[in-house]
């Protein structure tokens, strides 16, 4: 079995420009993978799969994961120039403070590929892909030509998570019902109090109900006066 | 309700490059039945629907829909702790706990680099094969009741099986939702009352699977009514990610069990069984054979378990905080590859939690098999799969 680092330099030399990035991982797993540009995905993919060497034959897993937008703040030393009076002299002076700043890293929508060899016996190597943001540029390009077992799993990708799979043979949600509009798996989900909630009547015999009442109120209300100029 | 349908003359558009088998024509102009096949058929064990295109008693479109049962365990794992979702991984596939607790320690394992004393790994594989045999008799008893074999067949399979559903009892306290492995071990140690009642009861499994074997073998509707039905190319079963006795029964020789070597398997000596042909027989009798190669692995197991802990006492289960980092862990389920993929951030809850399951992934051929055969074969060939809603919607 290659090392990561071999089969980046594999993918290299087979496509230039492909542009893959090593994403390390701290865990004891030691399971490192290997991050793709969309643009190249479909191509690096098929030749996972066809390297005789590498032999990936078989797509295991396909996952969706959400990374928000996340606050960062850090404090930050700077170096202000500040007027001050020094013994009635006005001096400009320089002052370090340390400030706290915050920044927003971008959010991104990630779809994680485990793939074995079930020819050379060998595995996983990791492949993982991000779209642009979380809102409008959530494409990526869909893998199931490559290995049929992605067409579920990217559906159910789509479904819970948002990420559109462009040229996905049958892009349509897979576990939650057909006209539900949210993505429950996104961090920033928040469940309905009732998935099946109908607006029953009770509104409308509401707003009946107060119209009836104000216009009771206003003949009572001027009964008053007249019994009231009566007197 | 099911209203004759006009379809154009070619049913499903495929796009270039689509390695499935090219699809039936409807013959000219005929009209095509749209049929409903469940949400409530018997024979969908379970909430399952198929959406099929008949033309006459053939199936030229099949198309499953589920969802039916989905609780999206995937995110009520997000809200709680590691050892909080054990239990529920419980209630993926139902029939088969021992090896859903599996999956989900050894990921959790993996994450932590937690090592397992030996006589809990020797638990885990009793456990592991105990719960394959039990599932492969009654997924064969379930199939020949969908060939219409009503009661007899699978009460046969579900006597042996209420055996060792009771050694779970004996020994977790519960039959079926047994919560019983912690990362890093398993929760009770063994009796030595136990392991000799599950020696008695291994000790009965050849003579049954024999039994079994022999009322199925010779019979003729079983034959006719299963050979050559449902055929899966091993090139597609591999491509699809297929697994578990599927695969196998297609004649790819891949058993996580031989290739990972994960817990103590490399220890016994076991044959994987291929089939030769990938149809529904094939499939049927690698479950029969494969019960029989796990027989021989609970002898060897029962006989050589060492003395020792069951749980490294310094091994951290309440408040587990791994370090960053991920972790894919799998094991050889009875249904497949079952997978458990795991991102921590550090805190007490997983960051990210996915369940690979085999019986969902194990559908995704389900239209390439049933294409050009009749709808009664739709129901073999859905049996031959051997799924669980529980684990296919989560």
């Amino acid at each position: 079995m290659k090392t990561v680092e071999e089969i980046k330099a594999a993918i290299e030399s087979a496509i230039p420009g492909a542009g893959v990035e090593i994403v390390p991982n701290p865990s004891p797993s030691g399971q490192h993978s290997l991050r793709l540009t969309p643009d190249h995905a479909v191509e690096v993919a098929n030749f996972l799969r066809d390297d005789a060497e590498l032999a990936l034959d078989f797509l295991s897993n396909v996952t969706g994961v959400d990374w928000p937008d996340k606050e960062i703040s850090e404090k930050v030393k700077v170096t202000h120039t500040v007027t001050k009076t020094v013994d009635g002299v006005e001096q400009s002076v320089e002052e370090t403070v340390e400030e706290t700043r915050k920044r927003v890293e971008p959010g991104y929508l990630e779809a994680v590929y485990h793939l074995y060899s079930v020819e050379k016996k060998h595995g996983p190597v990791i492949l993982r892909m991000r779209t642009v943001n979380r809102t409008d540029q959530v494409e990526l390009p869909s893998l199931t030509f490559v290995w049929r077992s992605a067409e579920f799993q990217e559906r159910e990708i789509f479904d819970l998570f948002g990420i559109v799979f462009t040229g996905h043979p049958d892009l349509r949600r897979i576990l939650m019902w057909e006209g539900f509009k949210d993505h429950p798996m996104r961090r920033d989900y928040v469940a309905p109090d009732d998935f099946e909630y109908e607006p029953t009547a009770h509104d409308g015999v509401l707003k009946r109900t107060q119209a009836h009442q104000a216009a009771a109120g206003q003949a009572l209300e001027e009964r008053h006066q007249g019994t009231g100029a009566g007197a | 309700m099911n209203q004759p349908h006009s379809y154009s003359s070619t049913v499903t558009e495929r796009p270039e490059g689509w390695n499935r088998p090219a699809p039936i024509e409807s013959r000219g102009e005929r009209e095509l039945l749209e049929v409903a096949m469940g949400p409530h058929h018997p024979s969908t064990h379970g909430v399952f629907r198929m959406d099929l295109a008949l033309d006459g008693e053939r199936v030229v479109r099949l198309k499953p829909e589920f969802g039916y049962l989905h609780r999206n365990h995937e995110k009520i794992a997000e809200g709680i702790s590691y050892l909080a979702s054990m239990p529920y991984t419980d209630r993926l596939d139902y029939t088969c706990s021992m090896t859903n607790n599996w999956a989900y320690a050894l990921a959790v394992e993996k994450l932590t680099g937690q090592e397992v004393p030996e006589r809990a790994e020797y638990l885990r594989v009793i456990l592991g094969e105990l719960t394959r045999v039990q599932n492969h008799l009654s997924a064969i008893g379930f199939l020949i009741q969908d060939m219409g074999a009503s009661g007899t067949p699978l009460m046969y399979a579900f006597r042996q099986r209420e055996k060792i559903l009771d050694l779970f009892e004996g020994l977790t306290g519960a039959r079926m939702m047994v919560n019983y492995m912690r990362f890093g071990g398993c929760r009770v140690d063994a009796s030595p009352a136990w392991l000799d009642e599950a020696r008695k009861v291994v000790a009965g499994l050849p003579a049954f699977v024999d039994e079994f074997e022999a009322l199925l073998r010779s019979n003729e509707i079983l034959m006719a009514r299963t050979q050559g039905v449902g055929v899966l190319r091993p090139e597609l079963a591999v491509n699809a990610g297929v697994t578990g006795p599927m695969l196998r029964a297609s004649g790819v020789n891949y058993d996580i069990r031989k290739v990972d070597h994960y817990g103590i398997y490399d220890r016994f000596n076991f044959r994987v069984p291929l089939g030769d042909h990938g149809d529904v027989y094939d499939r049927f009798m690698i479950r029969l054979l494969e019960a029989r190669e796990s027989i021989k692995i609970l002898e060897a197991a029962l006989k050589d378990i060492p003395v020792g802990p069951v749980i490294d006492p310094k091994a951290k289960i309440r408040g587990l905080r791994p370090k960053p980092g991920e972790a894919y862990g799998r094991i050889e389920a009875p249904k497949g590859e079952l997978g458990f993929y795991l991102i921590s951030d550090g805190g007490p809850n997983p960051y990210r939690y996915r369940v690979r399951p085999p019986s969902l992934i194990n559908l995704t051929i389900l239209e390439d098999m049933c294409l050009g055969h009749d709808v009664a074969d739709v129901v073999l060939i859905f049996g031959s799969v051997d799924i669980v809603l529980g684990e296919v919607d989560r």
